[in-house]
């Protein structure tokens, strides 16, 4: 006998999306930082910006699926 | 409702009779910290997160003042962290995300990655050990600063009406576009921002004490409790686990004031951009 949330089950299913779109970001902030090492700095920053917008999603649904 | 998050009714009374329960998984009725001060009326609210913030707040304070007390030209070792430290906010942070304008909020910025990275890292310090943005309230006031700072500012620079207009009216768009562009927009800006920079910090800081708890509470009960020796044997794997976590916990709470600060500098910039 399992007990436990069906909502955890969701959220590890939505948790899917926010994770490709998380390495889909560092993909391509590695790609970039190979072809051009001397703009490191600058994507950093941007890559961190975009990791933490993708993020968001997945907290979303983690906070969601507590919360409901 | 978010805010019922933390006001669960407390478990049902076992019956008498029952057998031993298996193992409890740790859930978020764990991050209840009882209250200090018990009954007494005007202290009741302050209990361990509301200590450790006030800690924070004195451990940044102390730090910055200790080490910027008397500069010299080549500086000691806590006057280069601290430099390294401010200056890391202002080139790679502030600099990069608000313009040429920066110098102004740099200060506000280096407080709150040192306020927000201590509080974090709280959560994996000896004999502290809980992250004190693993309660949303906590989080929800820091996310309402920034939201005050980067809508005065805006406000400030561009008017009311102008700065409604570059939040909500980006230029170059068909008409028939609008319609659904303009309230997503608004959405977005005004509400969606705030939201989901709080409930980013205190999300990731209570998933990641959660799992540690899985991990050390599911150890403790294999070898100390489980009548299995198998799960004996397995136990010290599920320690190893926990302090591998442990680690990443470190980075992420880095990651996640590093974070917090960059999404506030780079608000900040949008609130300033200039029209093109």
């Amino acid at each position: 006998m399992v007990q436990g949330s069906l909502n955890m089950v969701g959220y590890g299913l939505s948790a899917v999306g926010p994770g490709i779109g998380v390495g889909i970001v560092f993909a391509a902030f590695i790609n970039g930082v190979a072809r051009q090492p001397e703009a490191r700095g600058q994507l950093q920053t941007i890559a961190f910006i975009g990791f933490a917008l993708s993020e968001a999603l997945a907290i979303i649904g983690l906070v969601l699926a507590f919360a409901i | 409702m978010i805010s019922s998050l933390w006001t669960q009714a407390p478990a049902p009374p076992v019956p008498p009779g029952t057998p031993a329960e298996g193992f409890k998984a740790p859930g978020v009725e764990d991050f209840n910290i009882p209250p200090i001060f018990e009954g007494v009326p005007v202290l009741e609210w302050f209990d361990k997160p509301s200590i450790q913030l006030i800690l924070a707040a004195l451990i940044v304070y102390g730090f910055f003042a200790v080490a910027t007390k008397a500069p010299s030209i080549i500086p000691g070792r806590m006057q280069f962290l601290a430099e390294k430290f401010q200056g890391l906010v202002r080139d790679q942070i502030a600099r990069d995300n608000i313009g040429p304008d920066f110098r102004k909020y740099v200060p506000y910025l280096v407080a709150l990655f040192a306020f927000i990275l201590v509080n974090n890292v709280f959560g994996i310090f000896p004999f502290i050990q809980f992250p004190t943005f693993s309660h949303p309230g906590m989080a929800y006031a820091l996310a309402a600063v920034t939201w005050v700072i980067y809508n005065y500012v805006g406000i400030r620079k561009q008017g009311f009406g102008g700065y409604i207009k570059l939040q909500t009216w980006p230029p170059g768009v068909p008409g028939w576009v609008r319609v659904i562009l303009t309230p997503i927009e608004f959405l977005s800006n005004f509400i969606l921002r705030p939201v989901t920079l709080s409930l980013r910090l205190f999300g990731n800081m209570l998933a990641g004490h959660l799992l540690l708890l899985v991990f050390i509470f599911g150890g403790e009960y294999m070898l100390t409790v489980a009548d299995s020796l198998v799960l004996n044997v397995l136990s010290p794997f599920a320690f190893a686990f926990a302090i591998v976590m442990t680690f990443f916990e470190a980075f992420i709470q880095v990651v996640q004031a590093y974070i917090f600060t960059i999404l506030t500098a780079s608000y900040i910039g949008a609130s300033l951009a200039d029209e093109h």
